[in-house]
């Protein structure tokens, strides 16, 4: 690794550590600025940079990572209810058992590659969102979902007992509202520097070659399934520690979370934000998550309040346009930009990002030759 | 590189440090509960309806019901039951003077999403109640985190027992019944029509409520003497109940109990009907089909399929007492169509916890449950009403219907059997057990 790379590395976990700790500041003029949607922010921002370690780097496109999410949810509430609400325990338990379970799906789905992958590790998503509705009640509890309850043993805790439903902790410390957000930002920020020095390792290089041509990979003498179980055991664990945390920051685990649609919804992030970016899938978390909490809450009310500057018939007027593509129609909203993305930006959000860094160079050399704008865009892939 | 993560690790603390000490700014005001409007001139509440999924059509018609009240409580409009409730300290000025707001979310009937909806509009949209709801499953979920963050939750249509039994909670009221009381309302008249020589077979749907309501009509029924065949659980998200009802034709059943609501219960009970269930005979009588908790929406949806079946209802529109022919009424002119039983319980509780807070002289939430605890009031279409300190449920006439066989207009759907006075499903608050928890939290 050279200096300079290594350099560009600090400015950039430097820039993160800031951006992600400032957070409540600056997210504040768009509305978002609240500790369960910035606790959300983190969250999957945690899960999305998970899944591109394996869809970025590999090219593997799985489809059930929702599965390690739910048993990571589902592991944490066990252990606030049967160990202590100290959230510590719950994260461990949470994602080394989706590590487990990962290797257990990754060993069988990695048998195959491409569609086929896609397809096992879809099936087997949906088996264990089935069974947590179904055979697994017990542990589970179904449609309801696990939610602490006054009689649980909480062996660790027995002295702590007042009236009412106790709240998870680290320390002393509750883990709703923002001290909930700086502690999954804390984590959020080792993810990153985690994937960081995947991505920029020789174990990330070597992902980064199974994905161009893994035939001529193991042509050279490489056995590649190894190498991919443990890129797909590391991005499970990682969906398991946001799992984990989901249920730290508000202890209930439902089996919507295995759904396919959140397996389809954390690809989605990945792709707006910019595949294979350390950063894109960070953006398109945030994006997500930020249509579906504040998006989907405008109502008519809310729209005619934000046109109410413009005459009565172009008020109404405006308000009939806008209406459907908010509340209940923010799916329709988020469907329309993530055509807009893919058609125009295939780098997702991160190449517009190096489009508008390199126009800007462009013009600030105006006077220069044409090409030295050409350095520049050859470097827009690194995040 | 060590050198490099050393400054790397200062500069990070030192920023970190910064932002850290940033929202302590805030939290520095004390306060005495969250959200304390102070000398604000409005107040907000939250509405959380499910908009899409298997309940939505409760949710919008919730959500008219919602818009309705805040009018009412503004005093715009006609007043509807501000009219006839009592007692009443509402002044049609807003809730002590301040003008109300109303905020909205959907919970899509999933609990993650009722709760994240929820918290959304307690922590940034600052709302003094959260209300509404189509499934117990959400509202025992919600209910939980309200009592968490000390913002009183007025439930919507729930109809489980652990809502007000089991899961329990100091912030948490409910005006709708349950399904115990279903059974003790329905038994009688089913004892009547259908003799003490029945064999049940149960479709539920699966999720706390189904499981309750399950419980409890079984109970019911087996002190009639009718015995349980079987009980089958269907999942909440099904829409093809084939597969379920094949096996009830050769289990010996003659009556087949639909432990469902909404979408699931008018497919289940189309397909049930498409099967020819009712024109069967077994044990040398007809077969029956008994729907325990019924609502007009759903009759709409099943069409002449609920022709003559059995049900039972919190309200319904064709009620003749004065509060309800006033909301009927005000609704009618408003949305061009009678009101659902979902609606009317939406609108009773957002009065009542208008009324509560003008009468405890604040919004403090301790005072305003304290204030609604022993509640007892009259005038809001179900007769003289309670609400009980020890479980915060709502004890009132219960309706038994039946699905009308010549419906004069496309809403005359339900035809009320009997009005079961409040006496005879009255129970001991002990049986469910649970706790409400603390006052202060």
């Amino acid at each position: 690794m050279s200096i300079q790379s290594a350099r560009k590395d600090l400015i950039l976990m430097v820039v993160f550590i800031a951006a992600v700790l400032t957070m409540p500041i600056w997210l504040a003029p768009v509305g978002a600025s609240y500790p369960d949607l910035l606790q959300k922010f983190a969250i999957f921002g945690i899960f999305a940079i998970g899944f591109n370690i394996l869809f970025g780097l590999t090219g593997y496109l799985s489809f059930g990572h929702a599965a390690f999410l739910g048993v990571g949810s589902y592991a944490a509430v066990w252990s606030f209810k049967l160990l202590t609400m100290n959230v510590i325990p719950a994260i461990i338990f949470g994602t080394v058992l989706a590590g487990i379970f990962a290797v257990l799906i990754g060993f069988v789905s990695l048998r195959r590659s491409g569609i086929y992958f896609s397809i096992l590790t879809l099936a087997f998503a949906q088996m264990s969102y089935n069974m947590a509705y179904s055979v697994l009640t017990p542990v589970t509890n179904g449609e309801t979902g696990l939610q602490l309850e006054q009689s649980d043993p909480r062996i660790f805790d027995a002295a702590a007992t007042g009236s009412g439903l106790p709240s998870t902790e680290l320390f002393g410390m509750k883990m709703s509202g923002y001290p909930g957000f700086y502690f999954c930002a804390v984590l959020l920020i080792l993810a990153f520097f985690v994937s960081l020095r995947i991505f920029r390792s020789p174990f990330g290089m070597k992902l980064a070659a199974i994905k161009s041509n893994q035939v001529r990979m193991s042509y050279t003498g490489f056995n590649t399934r190894p190498y991919l179980l443990v890129a797909f055991v590391i991005s499970g664990m990682y969906a398991g520690l946001a799992g984990s945390l989901l249920a730290a920051t508000d202890p209930l685990a439902g089996a919507e979370r295995m759904q396919w649609t959140a397996s389809g919804e954390v690809v989605l992030m990945t792709i707006l934000g910019g595949l294979g970016t350390l950063i894109g899938p960070l953006l398109g978390a945030g994006l997500i998550k930020y249509f579906e909490n504040i998006f989907s809450a405008y109502n008519e009310q809310v729209l005619h309040e934000i046109f109410s500057f413009l005459p009565q018939f172009m008020e109404n007027f405006m308000v009939f346009i806008v209406n459907p593509f908010v509340g209940e129609g923010w799916h329709l909203t988020l469907g329309a930009l993530f055509m807009i993305i893919v058609i125009f930006l295939p780098g997702g959000i991160m190449e517009g990002f190096a489009k508008i860094a390199a126009w800007f160079k462009k013009r600030g050399n105006k006077s220069d030759d044409d090409d030295a704008a050409a350095p520049a865009k050859a470097q827009t892939s690194e995040g | 590189m060590s050198d490099i993560s050393r400054r790397g690790v200062l500069k990070a603390g030192a920023i970190a440090g910064a932002a850290i000490a940033t929202p302590t700014i805030f939290a520095s005001q004390a306060q005495a509960f969250r959200n304390d409007p102070g000398s604000a001139k409005s107040i907000k509440l939250g509405f959380n309806v499910p908009q899409t999924g298997p309940y939505s059509e409760e949710g919008a018609d919730e959500l008219r019901a919602y818009k309705l009240a805040v009018k009412h409580i503004n005093g715009e409009g006609d007043g509807g039951m501000m009219n006839t409730m009592k007692p009443l300290s509402l002044k049609g000025n807003g809730i002590l003077g301040k003008k109300v707001e109303y905020v909205t979310g959907d919970t899509q009937t999933k609990s993650d999403a009722a709760r994240a909806s929820a918290k959304r509009m307690i922590e940034k949209d600052g709302v003094l109640m959260i209300t509404g709801g189509s499934s117990s499953g959400v509202a025992v979920a919600v209910q939980g985190l309200c009592q968490e963050m000390g913002t009183i939750f007025m439930a919507g249509l729930t109809h489980s027992n652990d809502t007000t039994g089991k899961d329990k909670k100091r912030y948490g009221f409910r005006h709708f019944f349950n399904a115990y009381m279903s059974g003790a309302a329905l038994a009688p008249v089913l004892e009547k029509e259908y003799g003490k020589d029945r064999r049940a077979y149960h479709l539920t749907a699966d999720y706390t409520w189904g499981w309750t309501q399950e419980e409890s009509i079984k109970n019911a029924t087996e002190a009639l003497g009718w015995q349980t065949v079987n009980t089958v659980r269907t999942p909440l998200k099904a829409s093809d109940f084939s597969s379920y009802i094949t096996p009830v034709l050769n289990s010996g059943a003659d009556v087949l109990i639909l432990n469902h609501y909404g979408k699931n219960m008018v497919d289940s009970l189309t397909q049930a009907v498409q099967f020819g269930l009712r024109d069967k005979q077994v044990n040398g009588k007809n077969f029956e089909i008994v729907v325990p908790l019924f609502s007009r929406l759903m009759a709409q949806g099943a069409g002449k399929n609920i022709q003559g079946i059995l049900g039972s209802t919190n309200w319904n529109w064709a009620l003749q007492d004065a509060g309800s022919q006033a909301f009927v009424k005000s609704f009618g002119a408003e949305y061009g169509f009678p009101p659902s039983m979902a609606a009317h319980t939406c609108y009773v509780q957002t009065l009542l916890y208008a009324d509560a807070c003008e009468r405890s002289g604040g919004f403090n939430p301790v005072g305003v449950i304290k204030a609604l605890e022993g509640h007892e009031f009259d005038g809001m279409g179900n007769g003289k009403t309670l609400y009980r300190a020890e479980d915060h449920q709502c004890f009132k006439d219960v309706l038994v219907v039946r699905g009308n066989d010549n419906p004069t207009s496309q809403f005359d759907l339900l035809k009320v059997v009997q009005e079961v006075p409040r006496a005879q499903v009255e129970y001991d608050p002990k049986i469910f057990g649970g706790e409400l928890g603390p006052y202060e939290v």
